[in-house]
């Protein structure tokens, strides 16, 4: 009898889950009338802003990855070496990213980084597309944080520093060559997850003004009706892609947990 | 000049101080060990040797340069943790040769020594391997071979067998003593195994409280303790509460008995009371036994422990144990028997606090 209702709330809840998935997939197919194709695919493929759109979130993916890690592994590396104690402040740093809007961080850039203040980043588009990955790794900051965390959980790193010392290995060798490598797996988790995350972020973008992937989406979904739900389509699978490599990655991880 | 000199060391962790003027000259290839219980501060010396830690006051000079202002990565010392800490994203070569990377050494030089280091350890067919496919003492001989890839001055050993069973242990500690001769290389050992310590030392520093409570060779160490901890701590000893009966001919009352210690008690008088030390080794109940001095006791138990037969006797206030070598031909005492055991008066030694 327990079985029964354990199949029950289990298929409950992957109908939730997958019908309006399937009810927009099978949408985003009927493009053509009375049959199904993937012409709203081959429209969404071919309109130059979403290549624009795309490539210029993807490159914003890739420079948040490399300033989420570079400010990261260091900082986690060193709370966790030296300051312990202060372990607890910093992660309800990287959580606050979670309660505070999107819009009100924005909002706090717009007015302290604006042309009239002492560090005018919207002036230029330059300073803007900065402005944004700054925004992006904050919103990233949670997962990214706690991907490293838990990495570096796993390795003494307080006894693999000091033998590196002891060989001669200055602060950069020890983070580059034995830190980073070792947490790698754990990295490369956050990184999709960023990826995922600044693919799909709308609301910085579009009060920055900046041509990424998700005021595009926004734009497509007030005009069209079969191309945003192809769209959508995508986006689930490049966050599903995302998640997909993370199992990958971990599974392929050549290193074993450590001994206790 | 001797080639590790730590003078007047002295280390405080907030207000508690864990070492105390901590004095020590090591020559050119010896091999000290620090022995003590947990929280003796042996390691914190070690510590401070390698540069992990930074003296409160005091000196540690290597080779006649002060190491005082040098970072960990600047002093040439290898080090071996007990958890061996070896890298886990890199090989063994890899491992064994991260140090001569880091001080730039070229491909061909790196690679020759990596091969003489694990033809050391005897892992030449392991070089593939990495940490997690090795056994424990695998790893540790990688590490050791890893320390001693970079030629440092001093080898500093943290408890590097704690971590291993009881037959790796022996075997470990005699390769690496064996290797420790072959290299000549100075080496200071951290154990709060007295066995280990009294195996492969050339000379044992017996730490309490933050202090040197002995240094001197394995043997000094076991046969004449300095101090009650020494004597207690190093091997198994009877501790005998006696009452000086004339300091100048050295006589004593155990009980109701008097014994002799054939030389005499300095800064005591009679009446005093005195703690007395006996090895269980160096007495005998046979009948055969010599020795000039004899105490009568009440047997209390008999222990067989395989090669030895230990017994405990009740004499004055005190039991004592004392092992007698395993023969077929000898009848062990009983319960309640009562038994003169015999030893050498020079074997009893006087403890001080």
């Amino acid at each position: 009898m327990k079985k029964i209702w354990a199949w029950g709330a289990l298929i409950f809840g992957l109908l939730y889950f997958t019908l309006p998935l399937i009810g927009m997939t099978n949408f985003s197919l009927k493009m053509r009338r009375g049959e199904y194709s993937f012409d709203a695919y081959a429209k969404v493929f071919s309109d130059p802003r979403f290549q624009e759109t795309f490539t210029y979130s993807i490159m914003q993916a890739l420079f948040t990855i490399a300033f989420g890690v570079l400010l990261v592994v260091p900082t986690a590396y060193w709370v966790r070496l030296k300051l312990p104690g202060l372990r607890p402040y910093i992660e309800f740093i990287t959580l606050l990213p979670l309660v505070i809007p999107a819009i009100v961080i924005v909002f706090g850039y717009i007015r302290l980084y604006n042309t009239s203040s002492w560090l005018p980043l919207t002036g230029s588009i330059a300073g803007t597309n900065v402005l944004l990955m700054f925004g992006y790794a904050i919103l990233a900051l949670p997962y990214m944080y706690r991907a490293v965390d838990t990495g570096l959980r796993t390795i003494d790193i307080a006894t693999l520093t000091e033998a590196a010392q002891s060989l001669g290995a200055g602060w950069a060798t020890i983070l580059g060559r034995i830190i980073l490598p070792n947490v790698l797996v754990a990295v490369l988790s956050g990184a999709f997850l960023t990826f995922a995350i600044v693919i799909g972020e709308f609301t910085m973008a579009a009060l920055l003004n900046r041509p990424a992937f998700g005021p595009y989406m926004q734009l497509l979904g007030a005009n069209r009706a079969y191309e945003p739900a192809a769209l959508a389509v995508i986006a689930f699978g490049i966050t599903w892609g995302c998640l997909g490599l993370i199992q990958l990655v971990s599974r392929f991880q050549k290193i074993a947990p450590p001994k206790a | 000049m001797s080639f590790l000199t730590l003078t007047n060391i002295q280390k405080s962790f907030g207000p508690v101080q864990v070492v105390h003027g901590f004095d020590m000259a090591i020559e050119k290839g010896e091999f000290v060990s620090f022995l003590g219980p947990s929280g003796c501060g042996k390691t914190t010396v070690l510590r401070m040797i390698a540069g992990f830690e930074t003296p409160s006051s005091g000196s540690i000079v290597i080779d006649g340069k002060d190491q005082g202002t040098l970072k960990p990565n600047q002093r040439n010392i290898g080090m071996v943790f007990q958890a061996y800490a070896l890298f886990p994203n890199m090989n063994v070569h890899d491992n064994v040769a991260f140090g001569l990377k880091v001080a730039g050494a070229p491909k061909a030089e790196t690679d020759t020594r990596v091969k003489q280091m694990l033809s050391l350890i005897k892992l030449e067919h392991l070089a593939d391997r990495f940490p997690y496919q090795l056994s424990g003492g695998q790893q540790q001989r990688v590490a050791l071979a890893r320390a001693l890839a970079v030629k440092p001055q001093v080898l500093l050993l943290d408890e590097p067998l704690s971590a291993l069973d009881a037959k790796i242990r022996v075997s470990l500690r005699e390769e690496i003593r064996q290797i420790q001769q072959q290299l000549g290389i100075t080496t200071v050992f951290v154990t709060h195994d007295q066995e280990e310590a009294l195996s492969i030392s050339d000379r044992i520093v017996v730490m309490n409280g933050g202090r040197a409570d002995q240094i001197g060779t394995p043997f000094e160490i076991y046969n004449t303790p300095a101090t009650r901890f020494v004597a207690s701590f190093v091997g198994t000893l009877n501790i005998i509460e006696a009452k000086v009966a004339d300091p100048a001919s050295g006589a004593v009352t155990i009980g109701n008995q008097q014994v002799s210690l054939k030389e005499q008690i300095s800064g005591m008088k009679g009446g005093d009371n005195i703690s007395l030390a006996l090895r269980p080794e160096a007495g005998s109940i046979a009948d055969s036994a010599k020795g000039d001095t004899a105490l009568t006791g009440e047997v209390v138990s008999t222990s067989f422990l395989g090669s030895v037969i230990r017994t405990k006797l009740r004499i004055g206030g005190d039991v004592i144990s004392f092992d007698m070598f395993n023969d077929p031909g000898l009848t062990p005492p009983t319960f309640g028997d009562n038994v003169t055991l015999r030893f050498a008066a020079k074997d009893l030694l006087v403890i001080r606090e």
